[in-house]
């Protein structure tokens, strides 16, 4: 916008005032955002710095190591692998059926209520679930790494639930039409036609959520427990990168908190991928379905 | 033929009804979960709250040698942390919004959106280690002695920015829980923002007014209620973050007046506690109390944020 | 037409994709389940002592070569080994500080030592080099009550005439966790200071009048590392290898000692091993000469008549047979070997010898 400031400053001191609140807001606002994008590249670059140099072939081939000696991250980077895809594992499934519950079934109250919850389920401090899964399960089962994916699941749920539910209020009603007129019960019509058809929003919500869980500390730090040896065995305590950052980076070993940069950055980089995948996607289906 | 039908009938009803039974299930246990949460938290809790009573709230002892426990402490920590948090987010988040919507020209804003989204990504572990690495000594070489030299010499206030300046504290947790919601608060701002109908903010700019009275007059209005529900939502957040915080807080139980001051939040306390508690222990159930009054908490507020963002939506 | 072809296409392509999906998971779950089954090599979970940290985890190390043992140890302090063990989630907990008769009977677990380990005080002021400052227990007793505030209080300028020491606050930092090296050192304070036996006594975790918390000797370390005019006390391994600066210590003679190898061996010369029950011996602040006053034996409790302890007390007896030359370049010092025969009786005694030994 173009205001001839110096016409106006001459008629009165009011609008130089104005004039001079619209800028101090202006500057302050840019500041700001400066400071946003200034702590995302400090986070960033820092991690670059002190993380790079420590992704060797070396780092990925070796376990962790005790204090002391030159250890790799191998057993932390499988061991968040496999939390994490069981946790996948057991979330897509149960998120998604409670998204179709929330989408598709009309029991305006219930839906009501559980929808509510699960908004409410997403912001819950993430340690609150560790102790609820530590109550549930370790207490009966000991430290393993389902215990760790069941928290992780946990939390990944409703985040899929609402994403996926969201999707699927979209998927305009003419094509649910289509195929119930095909004679196909609702079950078919929701898992074969409406689910696909929301496809990018699932996906999205997915992505998002797995991207969410894959940083997460505090619920495993009492249901997996973190294990320095490697271990296939789920119903063993088992490491993982968000453990090791948190052992690692306390310790005044600068090996070890060298190790736990690593760490970080490829945890970083594998939530913000993922985060970006999801975004990029969601934006190309959005595209896609304005064509159609 | 008709016993094919019927069959067939039968089929197809099974899997319907165990198609329905089952998305039934998902979406009621949803709803368990969160019951199971709050009720488990306060079942393990309760020999801490009957031992202790209204102890629990009044005092500020945390006494593994004598086994006395209390929330006060941590419960302020959680609190003023959160708080600071929020103060601080507010005006940041606000400016982001603003610029990105009103100000600056759409490519750069759509590239910094996404640089502000992405930052709401990244895990809070990695947060806690940027502030412990790069945070702390930033804090206690230049901005805690400045603000010690400058309001700490203020009278009343001056009690917040006094002692030592050693960088961990409650003033450090604060501005990380800051920078940690702005991301979530700038979304539903600029979301909030980008839905003003163009026609109201054209015909303000047309009778002269500046882009920030516009914003002043035009659009903060009409968004009061989605504005303050994501600063809530934000509060929410800040309540319960555990890995970022544990770093910069320093772990100690202290009541004081000084922001400056090393301090415990209730999710740090129990990430710090939890593994050395005895699982029948009154320790752990100090935690389990704890926790309840954190989930209590964060209900209340979530609960609060919720109902401000659904009855702005539909107005 | 239109809308029933179109549908078939998004059907056909998502189909596909689905049932990638589910093929996938299902893939990883029979995998993971199966080769979970499949392992068989002998694993053994412990928990507890930073202190120790180190020595069991290079031991773990070693014992995994040579005799198959995989030990997955956890340093999360020993306060937090004892709970473990107490409720039987690991196969053993690791302490550094003795626990009572009652209590190892009432949970029926047996107690032996492991090595012995000194605790450095270490300090964090500039200009102020290895073993420059000295201290005494009164001093930094009235330093972590904080009744003295600056480093150049006049009582540590006193004792210390030849150094410079500038107007500085000083950050106590200590262990926020449960930890056998809080108990050792508050131990010593209770030994060196009425007032602080009288008002915070000695336990795994007390509560701490002032300062900032740690969790674990690698945290305190690093605190004690970045924060200026901080003073805190880790292990001496932990003090080595992060070159953190040491203090001087008075002992009970008048003499100020520095902690080195040899006078943590003084020291650890002078425990009695013969008269203690339950290997319970007592190293602060003994008599001796150039003998480091904060010593401490770190222990290990396993539960008795139990099938799991047997794997531990395999990798322990691999420990005392070999490990002593990890312990010593460690900076431990090895128990001697009249007390590791009455390990093994102990061993006996509890029924958890390994039978093919």
């Amino acid at each position: 916008m173009v205001v001839n400031t110096n016409l106006y400053m001459q008629q009165n001191r009011r609008v130089l005032w104005r004039f001079f609140k619209n800028s101090f807001v202006r500057i302050f606002s840019y500041i700001t955002t400066f400071i946003m994008v200034w702590v995302l590249c400090s986070i960033l670059v820092t991690l670059m710095i002190n993380g790079f140099p420590g992704i060797t072939f070396f780092m990925f081939t070796h376990v962790t190591a005790s204090q002391s000696k030159v250890g790799g991250l191998l057993n932390p980077i499988l061991g968040s692998i496999i939390q994490v895809g069981l946790a996948a594992c057991i979330s897509i499934p149960v998120g998604i059926s409670a998204g179709i519950f929330l989408a598709e079934f009309n029991y305006k109250k219930i839906n009501a209520i559980v929808r509510f919850f699960s908004d409410i389920l997403i912001s819950v401090p993430s340690i609150l679930v560790g102790l609820l899964v530590y109550l549930i399960l370790v207490v009966s089962i000991g430290y393993s790494a389902i215990a760790g994916a069941c928290s992780l699941a946990i939390l990944a749920i409703p985040i899929i639930a609402r994403t996926s539910e969201e999707a699927l209020a979209i998927v305009p009603f003419s094509i649910r039409e289509a195929g119930f007129a095909l004679g196909a019960p609702k079950w078919k019509v929701i898992l074969w036609i409406c689910l696909p058809a929301a496809r990018g929003g699932v996906m999205t919500g997915i992505l998002l959520a797995i991207s969410r869980i894959a940083g997460e500390t505090a619920p495993l730090l009492f249901t997996s427990l973190g294990n320095s040896n490697w271990s296939w065995n789920i119903f063993k305590p088992m490491s993982s990168l968000p453990l090791i950052i948190y052992q690692y980076a306390d310790s005044a070993d600068d090996a070890l908190i060298k190790l736990a940069w690593t760490a970080a950055l490829l945890v970083t980089i594998f939530v913000l991928c993922l985060n970006l995948i999801a975004r990029v996607y969601m934006k190309r289906c959005q595209r896609k379905g304005r064509h159609i | 033929m008709v016993f094919k039908k019927l069959k067939c009938f039968v089929k197809r009803n099974v899997a319907s009804i165990v198609f329905s039974g089952w998305v039934w299930g998902c979406g009621v246990f949803v709803l368990l979960i969160f019951l199971e949460l709050i009720f488990e938290l306060f079942f393990q809790g309760r020999r801490a709250f009957f031992t202790f009573g209204t102890d629990f709230f009044i005092r500020s002892v945390w006494n593994p040698v004598n086994q006395e426990y209390s929330a006060r402490a941590a419960l302020i920590g959680t609190l003023v942390t959160s708080i600071i948090g929020v103060a601080v987010a507010l005006p940041l988040s606000f400016g982001c919004a603003y610029s990105l919507t009103e100000l600056l020209p759409s490519k750069i804003s759509q590239c910094l959106t996404v640089a502000i989204r992405l930052l709401a990504a990244v895990p809070s572990i990695i947060f806690g280690m940027w502030g412990f690495f790069i945070l702390v000594p930033l804090m206690s070489d230049y901005v805690q002695p400045f603000l010690k030299t400058t309001l700490g010499t203020m009278p009343y206030i001056g009690a917040l920015f006094s002692g030592g300046t050693f960088g961990v504290g409650m003033l450090t947790a604060g501005l990380i829980l800051a920078i940690m919601i702005t991301p979530y608060t700038t979304a539903v701002m600029q979301d909030a923002f980008a839905n003003v109908p163009a026609l109201l903010k054209e015909s303000a700019y047309s009778l002269g007014a500046t882009q920030w009275e516009v914003m002043r007059r035009v659009v903060l209005p009409r968004l009061q209620k989605i504005i303050i529900g994501g600063i809530v939502l934000g509060w929410g957040r800040a309540l319960g973050e555990t890995m970022a915080v544990t770093f910069v807080i320093g772990n100690a139980h202290h009541i004081g007046w000084s922001l400056f001051m090393p301090s415990n939040t209730i999710a740090s306390l129990i990430a710090l506690e939890f593994p050395e508690s005895a699982s029948e222990g009154l320790r752990m159930s100090s935690l389990m109390a704890l926790g309840a009054i954190l989930m209590l908490i964060s209900f209340i507020v979530l609960f609060c944020a919720q109902w401000l963002l659904k009855r702005a939506v539909k107005n | 037409m239109h809308i029933e072809s179109v549908s078939r296409m998004v059907v056909g392509h998502i189909g596909k994709q689905v049932l990638f999906v589910i093929a996938l998971s299902s893939v990883i779950a029979i995998g993971v389940s199966e080769i979970s089954c499949a392992q068989k090599v002998k694993s053994i979970t412990g928990v507890g002592s930073t202190f120790a940290g180190p020595l069991y985890q290079n031991w773990a190390e070693g014992a995994e070569k040579e005799i198959g043992v995989q030990v997955n140890y956890q340093p999360l302090g020993s306060g937090a080994g004892r709970n473990q063990i107490i409720s039987k989630t690991v196969s053993f907990g690791a302490l550094d500080v003795p626990t009572s008769v009652e209590k190892l009977t009432k949970n029926n677990l047996v107690q032996f030592p492991t090595a012995i380990g000194g605790i450095a005080v270490v300090v964090n002021i500039p200009n102020i080099k290895h073993h420059m400052l000295r201290l005494t227990g009164p001093i930094i007793a009235d330093i972590y009550s904080g009744k003295i505030k600056k480093w150049n209080d006049p009582k540590i300028t006193e004792i210390n005439k030849d150094v410079v020491l500038e107007d500085l606050d000083i950050a106590p930092i200590y262990r926020a966790d449960g930890s056998g090296t809080t108990q050792v050192f508050t131990s010593y304070l209770v030994k060196e200071s009425h007032n602080w036996a009288e008002t915070y006594g000695s336990n795994t975790s007390i509560a701490w009048p002032l300062g900032i918390g740690g969790r674990g000797n690698g945290s305190v370390a690093s605190m004690v590392k970045n924060i200026k005019g901080s003073i805190g006390y880790v292990e001496f391994a932990y003090a080595l290898q992060n070159h953190l600066c040491m203090v001087q210590l008075k002992d009970s003679a008048g003499e100020y000692i520095t902690l080195t190898e040899d006078s943590l061996r003084a020291a650890a010369k002078t425990a009695d091993w013969v008269h203690s029950k339950n290997f319970n011996v007592d190293l602060i602040n003994i008599v001796g000469e150039n003998a480091w006053p904060i010593v401490s034996t770190t222990y290990v409790l396993v539960p008795a008549y139990n099938q799991n302890s047997k794997g531990v007390v395999k990798f322990f007896r691999w420990a005392f047979d070999k490990g002593d030359g990890i312990a010593y370049t460690l900076h431990y010092v090895p128990l001697p070997i009249f007390v590791k025969e009455k390990i093994e009786k102990t061993w006996e005694y509890a029924g958890i010898t390994p039978n093919n030994s």
